[in-house]
């Protein structure tokens, strides 16, 4: 439940798919590493939260305890650290592993691929995050997906915010979560779920509302540096500092046009501890009669500078910055867009079909096929001894192979090959 | 104190097993024990109790070796796509009813999921039984398809060895009722392009014919109920000489001598058409129904061999395939490299680098198949983790980049780095592969350096008198030359330099 084989049409367009995120990954210069799909389930505790229920664990068979991963981001700490690498720039393509509630006609499954790009290592601020939003603008420009935003926040503007609004620590978490669900819920029940569940005051969610529904650019950042009660949040101060130079930095990358300062941004998991970033689609595939497809996020990331910390046996710190690309949400989309347009995608790469007309010509088919292979040509034969010309043909229809080579016995002694182009039906000898 | 003590003594057996190389398992074990005595003494916060670590018989791949693995893949798949295979990918994990009952005495190798309440799992132990449930239920009959993709077996994993319990396997197979011998011949052509394209050296291709053994086994007198037993032994001419063998197959599998000298007249030939010749003129062979089926058929098979020019690289009549053999219904064959050149420091020759067997009896146990429904030739094709020897042998011979990027924007002079991001980002948008370094104002020297560390062959220079003339200085890295291009003109002149030929 929850996965899905891949017949060779998906498997092509995946791809495809694969293959211009990770051209972008190379662009700028990350090198690939892999690491197991099983992880030690005490690798994997502690880093999740509230997600860690949708873990799948490997039943104790008498070794060690194992899971298989979450995402790649842990696993990519844990190389770190075991490694004792202190710098680097890292790309990983792989599946992951979420007993989720899928909801696969919206491209949600418990078996997925993520494309994870991070940086780690001790920079001059901000120079890193910028590069991780450029990419993400990269790669969402370079797909043509339509027109998308992507909203960057940070941690430590949000923790400001709430302790300048009267939050007690305990409750920052939960806050938080709440307060992401303004890209879902309006305000109102946003703010009943703060003073109904979590228990806050009417007056402090009042004043999260104030900062919280606001977005914008380098003005509201400026605004907000010169709001009174923020200004005099060391943390907040700090984290807007950042946000400002960001800012600059992606002015400079020219690509502040679909970038938004978003306060209401809090994202999921625990390890965040600065900048974060989530990119969303604008606008839904629309085609007549069929219903829209809504598919959230198509990618997500931020600065998690604690997590390797966490691995490292004497507690040393090495901060990281990344972004994960959702490329099913992205695939489910291609896909449509694919079946819309009615283009066939070929399962093979075939080239040339080698065939025959005439029967007791085996040998001289598979000669020429060796030939053709052994020249790199793309190249099948039937597996018949002496196969119909018309059923040689059919099959190059069906599969898509645009040429035949026909070897009969008038060619054979002339030493030529006929070439035929299949879609046309001409005919050359060669 | 003597807990202060026993914390000393362990570090020590530590620095002492890392110094002597030990198996990482072990010392990753002792390590454990040490952060555990020291957390306990109290003297660390205690965050830092578990073992750093891949779970046992997995492990993570390095740039360098994921560079390698690309190369390998890339040669893989490109001579499955040159002979017009389809790619499919099946789910990691399937249902553990799916794989229970097909894999005979090694189920208990499979990696089961706990029950958390919903279906119950186990992650796949190969390629086929996925392939096999995946024809089931689209219901094809006729495909030929590549998967390569991780596999799960909870063995005892010799990782010096190149075996582990996570590890690719590149299967190639065919399935459907066709002509006889023309996909077999298929397979072993393929098998020897790949095995070409790695250039890893002298290799040979072994086959052989389950039927044929079976009807070598009947004529030597073998009774039935010992047929897979002997196989075994059998199996074993690989790695033992003949007389270990006979006596194995005499002292303790029962044989009788007269039998076992039969085998051993049969088992210690091989050679091309001219044996299957001869093996076809043999008096007591050719009497038996199955043999001369198998015969004539590996006949037909080196027919189309010669036709497709790899007759040399291939031996028939290997008795050593026997147990592979046998666990098909038809051809079996292996490709092998022969020997491990001298400067090798890494793992040993794994022999036996891709094995295929036919399959056709585990498809027509299972719960999908009432019958035999493919007759066809089953060709199965899998690298056990095979990226460990061309590992060896490529990384001896090149300096492999781990990344791929042609220029390295930099500047000499303080205060440019706004300069700098604006022309990586003209480079990025243009698709040429850049990097810049995460310092405001990094000396040139480092940034020179950095090209030379990671193979990055050209770096665009921005300083101000430059910027004023309104070009940037273009260094080649190796030969340390510098031309000053304009900046229009960047883009291009990046690309011509690094074009391949």
């Amino acid at each position: 439940q929850g996965t899905r084989d891949h017949p060779p049409a998906h498997v092509v367009l995946r791809d495809r798919l694969l293959a211009a995120v990770v051209a972008c990954f190379k662009r700028h210069g990350a090198a690939a590493i892999d690491t197991p799909v099983l992880e030690l389930r005490e690798t994997l505790m502690g880093k999740y939260g509230e997600e860690t229920k949708l873990i799948y664990e490997l039943q104790d068979q008498g070794g060690e305890l194992l899971a298989l991963r979450y995402d790649l981001t842990v696993p990519f700490a844990r190389y770190l650290a075991m490694n004792k690498i202190s710098t680097m720039k890292r790309y990983q393509v792989a599946k992951v592993y979420r007993r989720d509630n899928p909801a696969t006609t919206r491209g949600r499954y418990r078996e997925f691929y993520q494309c994870d790009f991070d940086i780690a290592g001790w920079f001059d601020p901000m120079l890193p995050d910028a590069e991780c939003l450029k990419i993400v603008h990269e790669i969402l420009s370079d797909l043509q997906l339509g027109d998308f935003l992507i909203k960057v926040n940070d941690r430590r503007i949000l923790n400001g915010v709430f302790a300048v609004c009267g939050i007690p620590d305990s409750k920052f978490i939960s806050t938080c979560s709440t307060v992401d669900k303004l890209d879902k819920m309006p305000w109102e029940e946003v703010r009943s779920e703060m003073v109904g569940e979590k228990g806050l005051s009417p007056e402090a969610a009042d004043l999260i509302g104030d900062y919280v529904q606001r977005h914008g650019g380098l003005d509201l950042i400026e605004q907000l540096l010169q709001d009174p009660k923020l200004s005099q949040n060391k943390v907040a101060k700090e984290g807007l500092g950042d946000m400002k130079l960001l800012f600059e930095y992606l002015g400079l990358f020219g690509i502040t046009g679909k970038i938004s300062f978003d306060l209401s941004l809090a994202r999921g998991l625990d390890y965040y501890t600065g900048v974060i970033f989530e990119a969303v689609l604008l606008q839904q595939e629309k085609e007549p009669g069929e219903e829209p497809l809504s598919v959230g996020s198509v990618a997500g990331g931020g600065r998690y500078d604690g997590l390797v910390g966490m691995f490292d046996p004497k507690g040393r710190k090495v901060p990281c910055v990344g972004v994960s690309i959702g490329i099913e949400r992205i695939f489910s989309i291609l896909e449509q867009r694919v079946k819309a347009s009615g283009e066939k995608v070929r399962a093979t790469e075939t080239q040339v079909l080698v065939a025959t007309p005439h029967k007791h010509l085996l040998a001289a088919r598979l000669k020429l096929i060796s030939e053709l292979w052994d020249a790199g040509i793309k190249a099948e034969m039937l597996y018949k001894k002496d196969p119909k010309l018309l059923k040689q043909l059919q099959y190059c229809e069906d599969t898509g192979i645009p040429l035949a080579a026909i070897v009969g016995e008038q060619e054979l002694t002339e030493g030529v090959v006929k070439l035929r182009d299949v879609a046309r039906r001409e005919e050359v000898r060669i | 104190m003597a807990e202060e003590a026993a914390v000393r003594a362990q570090a020590e057996t530590v620095r002492r097993l890392k110094q002597d190389k030990a198996d990482p398992d072990e010392i990753a074990k002792e390590v454990a024990k040490l952060l555990e005595m020291k957390a306990q003494l109290g003297g660390d916060e205690g965050k830092h109790k578990f073992v750093l670590k891949t779970p046992k018989g997995t492990r993570d791949y390095s740039p360098k070796q994921m560079a390698i693995r690309e190369r390998v893949f890339d040669a893989i798949i490109t001579c499955f796509k040159r002979h017009g295979a389809e790619v499919i990918d099946t789910p990691v994990f399937e249902l553990k009813e799916t794989l229970t009952g097909k894999y005979g005495e090694d189920s208990k190798l499979i990696y089961d999921l706990k029950d958390q309440g919903g279906e119950l799992l186990s992650l796949r132990y190969d390629l086929t039984v996925p392939f096999a449930r995946y024809l089931a239920m689209n219901k094809i009959t006729n495909i030929k398809r590549y998967h390569i993709a991780k596999v799960y077996r909870r063995d005892n994993p010799a990782t010096t060895r190149g075996r582990y319990r996570e590890f690719y396997q590149c299967d190639f197979d065919i399935a459907g009722q066709f002509d006889p011998m023309i996909p077999d011949a298929e397979c072993l052509k393929i098998v020897h392009e790949i095995l070409s394209d790695l250039q890893l050296g002298d290799f040979l291709i072994k086959v052989n014919d389950r039927r044929i053994l079976d009807g070598m086994f009947a004529v030597c007198g073998v009774p039935d109920s010992k047929f897979r037993t002997i196989c075994s032994s059998v199996d074993k001419l690989d790695k033992m000489p003949w007389e270990e063998v006979r006596s194995e197959m005499v002292g303790e599998k029962g044989l009788s001598p007269e039998a076992a000298d039969c085998i051993g007249d049969y088992v210690q030939l091989h050679g091309g058409l001219d044996l299957i010749e001869q093996l076809l003129q043999d008096p007591k062979l050719s009497q038996n129904k199955v043999a001369k089926e198998g015969l004539g058929d590996m006949k037909l098979l080196f027919e189309y061999l010669g036709l497709f020019g790899i007759t040399g690289k291939v031996s028939g009549g290997c008795w050593s395939l026997a147990q592979a053999a046998q666990r098909g219904c038809g051809v079996s064959f292996s490709g092998e490299i022969p020997k491990v050149p001298e400067h090798d420091p890494g793992p040993p020759a794994l022999g036996k680098l891709l094995e295929q067997g036919g399959l056709d009896q585990m498809i027509s146990r299972g719960p999908f198949q009432p019958q035999p429904f493919y007759d066809g030739l089953w060709g199965s094709f899998w690298g056990q983790d095979s990226s460990s020897i061309p590992q060896t042998h490529l990384a001896s011979e090149e300096k492999i980049r781990t990344t791929e990027t042609q220029v390295l924007v930099a500047s000499a002079q303080k205060k440019l780095l706004e300069e700098r991001l604006k022309l990586i980002a003209e480079l990025w948008d243009a698709g040429i592969k850049a990097e810049v370094l995460y310092k405001k104002n990094p000396k040139l020297l480092n940034q020179l350096q950095y090209c030379e560390d990671t193979g990055i062959p050209l770096v665009a220079i921005v300083g101000e008198q430059e910027l004023k003339d309104g070009v940037v200085k273009l260094r080649v890295v190796a030969t340390r030359e510098e031309v000053n291009v304009r900046r229009e003109s960047l883009v291009e002149e990046i690309r011509l330099r690094t074009s391949q030929p």
